[in-house]
């Protein structure tokens, strides 16, 4: 067990940085309305490969200032991908030993959650986006999940 | 799921508490934050520093686009330049001539409302800002300006263009300021016709072509072509400056109320500069403040609720529906400006804010675009 000695804290904190980034870029209308929440992505990537590298006070951290940026309420996808990030580590021993398919199954359900945190919470704070195209976002992300999962062997030697 | 919340997670190096108990205290942290973000407070000036921090990275996710206009703007002919050049000696030639007898203009103007000196002009100071991005989708018409807090600039202050009203700062930070688009559709600009006087509430589509202007009786004198100005009765823009020209009116007759869109005269995608304006207080065309909107001495009954600023649409009823009740066009939550308290906000401005006045509480109004003798609006016809 020397995998909490050689945690990426790095690799945690520039990949973070980069998906949110990429979720804020400026794209055109038709690309940003199924851009998937590519913060949400990553936690659950370092979630269940390296749950001890970002604890859940990096994702938090992530989430505020995804908020800051979007201008929402201070907290609201703080807490969303704060949840997404403890629901990542808390199964990540049995996610690891699944087939990409399976895990994908996983990540469209968290990433659904993840959306459905966000809405309920705009909903409560009178800033409702009422778009359907938010619900294809966790679709386009968990087909992206297999190539994220590919990356494994590079950012970890695994025994 | 057995290992929710189980101490599983525990074994893996016994630091510190399990994932179940940490997330537990972010989440609280979050509803925290979320309750004291909605309720405004100490969390504004959290706020403020949180937006210096990701200013650099809002520049950094903007840097290329604006590369690519730089680029763009760089590899332009001469040819195109020398056009550029020419239309804009066109257009300030026009201007000079539109100009020239402005002064002639407002000592005339001064002379007929009696008044000794022409006032100066309302806006008192101005800053131009650039844009460092522009959020235009039918959620949010935003925009990203690089002067803050730092530059005096302050939440609520008017924002325009050369062509018109633009919106208003939403949120500062202190190198930075978001502004809502008065297209944003959760903003509502109250506004009065040029020509005749009607005044009504112009509110966000979401399009950044277009405002709606549902609170307008049928038989009310609104054209095609109407140029809209601000009208000065919602505590933050100055009265009189032009928002937009009447697009569309359709009236059916089975409807209380006619549908009215106008469009926008800010080119909102196309500039890239604005200006942050100050208006003089005390002067007659500048915004209205609570006291002269609520404490009219004239009326016999004075407005129940106080103007709320123009940010906070959602008229939470529909105006009068049939037109006699009201001649004017005001849904409830607009700043008062039925007949009733009209007399107090449609004095004319005889008493300049300079001369010792007799009433030193309340700086006079706005005033009329037109004799204020016979109201705002149109009388109705019935």
């Amino acid at each position: 067990m020397n995998m909490a000695r050689r945690e990426p804290r790095w690799a945690v904190f520039f990949t973070v940085l980069l998906a949110l980034i990429f979720q804020v870029l400026p794209l055109p209308d038709w690309l940003s309305a199924v851009r998937p929440s590519f913060v949400a992505l990553v936690v659950i990537y370092w979630g269940v490969y390296s749950p001890h590298a970002g604890g859940i006070f990096a994702p938090w951290l992530a989430g505020l200032s995804l908020d800051v940026f979007k201008g929402d309420v201070l907290g609201q996808n703080a807490m969303a991908i704060a949840l997404v990030a403890y629901i990542a580590m808390s199964l990540h021993q049995r996610l690891r030993n699944q087939t990409l398919v399976q895990q994908s199954l996983f990540v469209f359900a968290v990433l659904t959650l993840n959306e459905f945190v966000v809405w309920g919470i705009e909903g409560w704070s009178g800033h409702v986006v009422a778009t359907p195209w938010r619900w294809i976002q966790p679709m386009i992300g968990a087909m992206l999940w297999p190539f994220m999962a590919m990356l494994v062997g590079r950012t970890h030697t695994r025994a | 799921m057995a290992v929710f919340g189980s101490g599983g997670s525990r074994s893996f190096g016994g630091r510190g508490p399990s994932f179940g108990f940490r997330f537990f205290c972010y989440a609280l942290l979050s509803v925290v934050f979320m309750f004291y973000d909605r309720k405004g407070g100490w969390l504004d000036t959290a706020r403020y520093g949180l937006q210096a921090a990701v200013y650099p990275l809002q520049l950094a996710v903007n840097s290329p686009s604006a590369a690519w206009r730089w680029m763009q703007e760089s590899f332009t002919t001469r040819e195109t330049l020398q056009k550029e050049v020419d239309a804009l000696r066109n257009q300030l030639r026009d201007q000079q001539l539109m100009t020239l007898r402005q002064a002639a203009l407002e000592s005339e103007n001064a002379t007929l409302r009696g008044l000794n000196a022409a006032m100066p002009e309302v806006i008192e100071k101005r800053l131009i800002g650039e844009v460092v991005s522009v959020e235009v989708s039918t959620l949010r018409q935003r925009l990203l300006i690089n002067r803050g807090g730092n530059s005096g600039v302050h939440r609520a202050q008017p924002v325009i263009t050369g062509d018109g009203v633009l919106g208003q700062v939403y949120r500062t930070g202190p190198f930075s300021s978001e502004i809502i688009l008065i297209t944003d559709s959760e903003h509502a600009l109250p506004v009065q016709v040029l020509r005749s006087g009607v005044r009504t509430i112009a509110l966000g589509t979401g399009r950044s072509t277009a405002l709606e202007l549902p609170y307008v009786p049928q038989n009310y004198d609104v054209k095609v072509g109407d140029v809209l100005v601000t009208s000065g009765l919602d505590e933050v823009f100055p009265f009189g400056l032009p928002v937009g020209r009447i697009t569309k009116v359709e009236r059916d007759p089975t409807q209380p109320l006619a549908q009215i869109f106008a469009a926008p005269l800010a080119r909102i995608e196309s500039d890239r500069e604005v200006l942050f304006i100050w208006a003089r207080p005390g002067h007659p065309a500048a915004p209205a403040t609570p006291e002269i909107l609520v404490e009219a001495p004239k009326p016999a009954a004075p407005p129940k609720a106080a103007p709320k600023p123009a940010r906070k649409p959602a008229p939470a009823t529909p105006p009068a529906t049939t037109p006699t009740e009201s001649p004017t066009a005001e849904p409830a939550t607009a700043p008062p400006a039925d007949d009733s308290s009209s007399g107090a906000i449609d004095r004319p401005a005889d008493t300049p804010a300079d001369t010792p006045a007799d009433a030193p509480v309340e700086p006079p109004a706005n005033p009329p675009p037109h004799p204020p003798s016979d109201g705002p609006a149109e009388v109705p016809q019935t």
